[in-house]
């Protein structure tokens, strides 16, 4: 549905990277973990197109300044990239918001009884945190969080507060290990264990190595992607990827906002 | 107070409304109901379609720029006989007129098309997309050569009997040409423009944004070009116009009213708010009551001079 939105609070967790909690009619607590809303973070038509993010937590709270008593809220976890989220990161508590949520197919929780193994590349941790809440209620869960530099890998404290066992790499090694998160999770993987299930979002090239992974292990995986996007409705076709089907005969395009943006890794083409 | 009148018809089509929705901004209709009321507006064009399905571009295929998007999609769609087969079932349902776009890759796909949709009731009539290459024929863009589109357009009218609308490219160095020819030919209302060519480059790659190179502009950075070419092709033929072109509210619409067109296409507009079109037909009825004006057909091409 679309909404307009108030913004409670924006702030900058780590040089760059922003949280933001927005206000949002009750029906969004439907949303499930991996899916996103669309903000369009000015009325004007520059910046012209919506903004994707995925959600990063909702719930309600609290509040006088409502009839009922409480108010509903949805939170992003965003990064300074361009002129939409330069926008975005100079709002304040009050001003006005345009958004469309819940959109796309968000995770699979899986099956009783698995390990869950979050892998997240930078600001792609912003949906794992809603997915690590749900799954914190009945499973293990562990996170393995990569970025360039210490700077770059965001919120693990909130992660732990749940509960979650958090690994983390950077490629400088200003943070955790030095190198890849993808071989500090292979390291785990390998040394065995109950069943497991991935879930993993960020760069491209990470989550190509994670469902490489994922399928050399027999685990299975789930990757939540990023595209540049017009409408998040399935209606531009702007935002394909291309399935495993896929070839120039039997074109096999699909929709990021709508058939993902959380895909099973082995319906991916990933070459 | 008396509810102004917003009906029109365009080529045997009729309208409760002058507003339709733009070829490949509203899917096959179905995305956008959860959004709005089908039942609001004036008519939906559907996707433009293929005799076989089509693949489409490699990505990216779209990029913002200022006050508009480009995009090459490279029509990507189900198919001709997937649209009759699985989309068209729903669009039955709707209270509103279904148009469907056609292209070909060749003048033959055009007539194979226009035959097949030709014994299909619940399609009021075609949109004819002639800003395609003609593959066959060294890849000339059928939308920028007169005599090309007016076959196409021939062709078209011998093989259905139903309303003909050609959409024209604006990328032409004369359009009333381009109007004049397909009107000759057979074509009982023109819609205009479709998307400008335009593209975008990335510095730091030294490489164009676009995976096609060039794209189509579309949004409100076209509105001035729309508006200009929609005027002078109302004042060159005698069939109704549909402008189209960057309209994101009702007084967009009322502009193009105003220019010559008696109906108006909602494109860029539905992707920010998928209820824009219906947002826009009821802005422009709320204008008409505001400023007593007792019919929408009052407005066509009353731009003074």
């Amino acid at each position: 549905m679309q909404f307009l939105s108030q913004v409670l609070t924006n702030t900058e967790v780590s040089p760059g990277y922003f949280r933001m909690q927005m206000t949002a009619p009750p029906v969004v607590l439907d949303a499930v973990a991996g899916q996103f809303v669309m903000v369009k973070v000015r009325r004007a038509i520059d910046p012209l197109l919506r903004r994707p993010f995925g959600i990063y937590d909702m719930g309600t709270f609290i509040t006088p300044y409502t009839d009922c008593g409480h108010q509903t809220f949805v939170e992003i976890l965003y990064k300074v990239v361009g002129q939409g989220t330069a926008m975005l990161a100079d709002l304040h508590q009050g001003d006005h918001l345009d958004i469309i949520a819940p959109l796309g197919k968000g995770f699979d929780l899986g099956e009783e009884g698995e390990e869950k193994i979050l892998i997240g590349g930078g600001v792609g941790l912003a949906p794992l945190y809603l997915l690590a809440k749900e799954l914190v209620k009945s499973h293990k869960v562990r996170l393995f969080a990569g970025g360039r530099s210490k700077e770059d890998v965001l919120c693990i404290t909130e992660f732990e507060r749940l509960g979650v066992e958090t690994y983390v790499a950077t490629d400088d090694g200003t943070l955790g290990d030095r190198g890849l998160v993808t071989q500090v999770m292979m390291k785990h993987l390998a040394a065995g264990g109950g069943p497991k299930r991935l879930y993993a979002c960020g760069p491209f090239p990470m989550l190509r190595a994670v469902a490489g992974i994922a399928e050399e292990m027999q685990v299975d995986c789930q990757v939540s992607l990023e595209a540049f996007m017009a409408c998040g409705m399935g209606a531009c076709l702007g935002c394909v990827v291309k399935g495993v089907n896929h070839s120039v005969e039997t074109p096999d395009y699909r929709c990021v906002c709508k058939d993902g943006p959380v895909f099973d890794s082995i319906d991916l083409s990933w070459d | 107070m008396i509810k102004p009148n917003m009906s029109v018809e365009i080529a045997g089509i009729k309208m409760r409304n002058p507003v339709m929705t733009a070829s490949g901004t509203f899917g096959y209709g179905e995305e956008f109901s959860g959004y709005m009321n089908l039942e609001s507006i004036g008519a939906m064009i559907t996707k433009g379609l293929s005799l076989k399905p089509k693949a489409g571009n490699n990505t990216p295929r779209i990029v913002e720029t200022p006050g508009g998007m480009l995009n090459a999609i490279g029509l990507q769609n189900v198919g001709i006989e997937a649209f009759i087969a699985k989309k068209l079932p729903f669009l039955r349902r709707v209270d509103t007129p279904v148009i469907v776009n056609l292209y070909g890759n060749s003048l033959e796909e055009y007539g194979e098309l226009a035959a097949r949709i030709d014994g299909i009731a619940e399609v009021a009539g075609v949109e004819v997309n002639i800003s395609c290459p003609n593959v066959k024929q060294g890849g000339i863009v059928f939308g920028t050569d007169p005599a090309a589109a007016a076959q196409v357009v021939a062709l078209v009218r011998r093989e259905t009997s139903k309303p003909l609308i050609v959409k024209l490219s604006p990328n032409v160095t004369d359009i009333t040409l381009m109007a004049k020819a397909c009107v000759d030919a057979g074509a009982e209302a023109l819609s205009l423009i479709n998307t400008l060519t335009g593209m975008a480059i990335d510095l730091q790659s030294r490489r164009p944004v676009l995976a096609n190179v060039t794209g189509g502009l579309s949004g409100p950075a076209i509105k001035p070009v729309a508006l200009r070419m929609v005027w002078q092709v109302a004042k060159a033929v005698n069939v109704p116009i549909i402008g189209i072109g960057g309209i994101m509210n009702a007084t967009d619409a009322l502009e193009f009213i105003l220019a010559g067109a008696t109906a108006v296409q909602i494109g860029t507009a539905n992707f920010l708010t998928p209820a824009a079109s219906q947002e826009i037909a009821a802005g422009m009825q709320q204008w008409l009551t505001a400023n007593r004006v007792g019919d929408i057909r009052e407005l066509i091409g009353a731009l003074k001079s």
